[in-house]
């Protein structure tokens, strides 16, 4: 990464992470400004904080409370110093990522319940790769919901990568077996499997997905296989649920979190990656292609905690 | 994150401190905690917790304990009664304008499910309203959101309106003279997903409702959204001053305090709420479901609704004359299965009761298929045999074994059943059975 690209990286993660800070480090500004001194109410409210930006409130409170330790192991007295404190704290939460490699031919599937915008991180992840010099193809295997095969297919064009599909209704795991055929024959690097949308507590379903995973490791044996779990960052706690429930039905390797742009919060992925270890790989934040950007724990949590005046 | 019912977690923190008359400062206080880490983590927003959290606790201060109940009980009924007080005690009905076509426009943010709730919508005004409605496409933005409008709205029968990707206002207003010409009594406009803070799609909507003077505009939310959606309610309520909100996703397992929130900045009522993939899995709101829901205490409500929507009233009658007879033989076995799986199986049901929240149902788990297979025991009988399993010897239980695919052991295994339940239900005929006739019904 040249300086210039990580100019716009930084800018752009910063500016769509403008309403996350505003609730989480400007509002811990707003704290340190009001509460000179340390105390019981100022831990409240640090934890109140937490809490608006949907880290959930068992984990907020076991965070506050390590935070509280350290104060009083370091003996601090100024509240200034609660953000540097709590930024190391988030960030030893999130862990060093290594970033996902695809250089063998690989195989990913993209998976989350209903309207988190699997398709269109499906679209956006077709194009980075493209960019990336992969041959790239996509498999329309959310064969359920009404013109989701159409809309992969526009994004399709936009970034230039054919798509596999079958008529509505038909079977997923059909659509994966003939994309891995083509796959094959045309010699390509990474195939993308869009899926269907569904509630993790449907069990028929989630065994679908299980059968199509299947179905790549039965075809494409050499095949390297991830599996991508999409997040919508305005979701609650359930976000954790999902995470558990799809980790278990089809070994989810990393994490798309989406619609981070403007109304973000996106504090569960914290609480995800603590309790679960799944690495967050991308972040969506913004509509266009190329609006996603390759998950970098130290740029989020920075961004999380960025100040007015170095946007 | 343990999903455990409030009512449970209540109960272990103040068991203590039964036998006392009223609840204390210090027992509600201890209570309060548990009542805000449940809220909160069921995603109801802080600032809202905290000023329900206040409101209950100036309530149940001093509060007298009713006998039947114990003093964690005392404080889940009156947390239940205040959410529930605060969603709005009965659920609306829709409002229409005098001239025709009265307009229902949706808005939310991407992904909430306003295109698959607007069929299911339009199927409900049809169907139990007797509607003639019109869908508009007015989401000119996300790839192929007109196909899928144009797809739900074959699906559920009725027309859609679409103009392409053109200007979405003069769609809208062209969708109004269209649906007036058409005879269409009702105009559902879809718009596209949009974020709160982005200000020009939203003066777009502001355009939108101007053109078409909507007699509804129903925000539509996704039950699993989290802390910021009192922002979005906010926003949207603040632009267009919604009518109403539709609730989608609420049959995944999220706790849904977001239908809280989002009531409690807007005052706004919650209309209706997406419950399935089907385009039928629309309901009406209910308070008293979501706040039941929100504290982790079962849908008991629905599993009742359900029974009594499923038991077939002349079977029921039958049934009770036959046990107070004494003559419940394994024909009734039989039916009683049949109506279990008419309501959706054993784990649809175990998944309404209270406490089953925690115990984490999981659906492959509990084997469906013996029921199936019960039944399958019972088919293989001669109708004598059923009439009067006494007969039963081991040579027409190997055969029964042989016709249902199963081994002996899983005959014997139903005939015992079988002699419980008998037992169990000569005790019902005894005391018990002026109350249980009532109903009517059988207690599984």
């Amino acid at each position: 990464m040249d300086e210039q690209e990580k100019l716009g990286f930084w800018g752009k993660l910063k500016s769509s992470m403008k309403k996350t800070r505003d609730s989480l480090g400007g509002r811990i500004d707003e704290l340190v400004k009001y509460y000179k001194e340390i105390d019981d109410e100022f831990f409240e409210e640090l934890e109140a904080v937490l809490i608006s930006a949907d880290v959930g409130a068992e984990f907020s409170a076991e965070l506050v409370e390590r935070v509280r330790q350290q104060v009083k192991k370091q003996k601090i007295g100024d509240s200034s110093r609660i953000r540097e404190l709590l930024q190391s704290e988030l960030l030893a939460e999130l862990g060093q990522v290594e970033p996902l490699r695809l250089d063998e031919k690989s195989v990913v599937m993209v998976v989350g319940v209903n309207g988190v915008g699997k398709t269109t991180s499906v679209g956006k992840l077709a194009a980075n790769l493209q960019r990336g010099g992969k041959r790239v193809l996509l498999a329309a295997a959310d064969t359920f919901r009404a013109a989701a095969a159409e809309q992969l297919k526009v994004w399709g064009e936009r970034a230039g990568v054919d798509v596999i599909s079958q008529a509505a209704g038909s079977d997923p795991a059909a659509v994966v077996f003939d994309a891995v055929q083509a796959a094959k024959a045309r010699n390509v690097d990474v195939l993308v499997c869009d899926t269907a949308g569904r509630l993790h507590n449907k069990v028929n379903l989630m065994n679908e997905l299980s059968k199509m995973r299947r179905i790549v490791d039965r075809e494409y044996p050499g095949a390297h296989c991830e599996t991508l779990l999409v997040l919508d960052a305005t979701t609650g706690q359930n976000a954790v649920v999902q995470a558990k429930t799809f980790a278990q039905a089809c070994d989810v390797t990393g994490i798309i979190l989406t619609k981070l742009d403007g109304t973000a919060k996106g504090g569960v992925v914290i609480a995800i990656a603590s309790q679960l270890g799944v690495p967050v790989r991308y972040i969506g934040v913004g509509e266009g292609i190329d609006d996603l950007q390759t998950f970098d724990a130290q740029s989020f949590v920075k961004a999380m905690f960025a100040e007015e005046g170095s946007l | 994150m343990a999903f455990e019912g409030l009512s449970e977690k209540l109960q272990k923190v103040i068991k203590d401190l039964t036998g006392r008359g009223r609840l204390s400062e210090s027992d509600v206080k201890l209570a309060m905690r548990e009542v805000r880490m449940a809220l909160l983590e069921a995603d109801v927003n802080f600032t809202v917790v905290r000023s329900l959290v206040k409101k209950i606790t100036e309530r149940a201060c001093g509060q007298d304990i009713l006998d039947s109940l114990t003093p964690g009980q005392q404080v889940v009924k009156i947390v239940n009664e205040e959410l529930i007080e605060l969603m709005g005690s009965t659920h609306s009905t829709l409002q229409y304008s005098p001239r025709t076509p009265s307009v229902i426009m949706l808005c939310g943010l991407q992904g909430a499910g306003k295109t698959t709730i607007a069929g299911k919508l339009a199927l409900y005004l049809k169907k139990r309203h007797n509607k003639r409605p019109l869908l508009a496409a007015c989401d000119v933005y996300r790839p192929a959101a007109i196909e899928q409008l144009k797809v739900v709205g074959e699906r559920v029968g009725v027309p859609v309106f679409e103009q392409g990707q053109g200007d979405p206002v003069a769609i809208a207003r062209a969708a109004v003279a269209y649906g007036a010409a058409h005879s269409n009594d009702v105009l559902v406009i879809d718009t596209a997903g949009r974020l709160h803070i982005d200000d020009a799609l939203m003066e777009e909507l502001e355009k939108i409702k101007a053109a078409t003077e909507p007699a509804e505009i129903l925000l539509v939310v996704d039950a699993m959204t989290g802390q910021d959606a009192v922002n979005v309610a906010e926003s949207f309520n603040n632009r267009l001053d919604i009518t109403g909100v539709m609730l989608t996703k609420l049959d995944g397992d999220t706790r849904g305090g977001a239908a809280l929130s989002v009531k409690a900045v807007t005052g706004k009522p919650i209309k209706f709420s997406g419950t399935g993939e089907k385009p039928e899995d629309f309901e009406p709101f209910h308070p008293e479901r979501m706040a039941s829901r929100i504290l982790g205490m079962g849908d008991v409500l629905t599993l009742i609704e359900k029974a009594q929507a499923n038991v077939d009233e002349e079977k029921a009658k039958k049934l009770t004359q036959k046990i107070k007879e004494q003559k419940f033989d394994l024909e009734d076995f039989a039916e009683q299965f049949k109506q279990m799986r008419s309501m959706g199986g054993v784990g649809a049901m175990l998944k309404m009761l209270p406490g089953a929240g925690q115990m984490k149902v999981d659906e492959s788990q509990i084997d469906e298929k013996a029921i199936l297979h019960m039944e399958a025991i019972i088919s293989s009988m001669t109708p004598a045999e059923r009439r009067n399993p006494n007969i039963l010897n081991a040579g027409r239980r190997r055969r029964i074994a042989r016709g249902a695919g199963v081994e002996v052991q899983d005959v014997n295994r139903l005939i015992k059943q079988f002699e419980q339940t008998k037992a169990m239900m000569k005790q019902f005929s005894g005391k018990g059975m002026k109350k249980f006739s009532r109903g009517g019904r059988l207690p599984f």
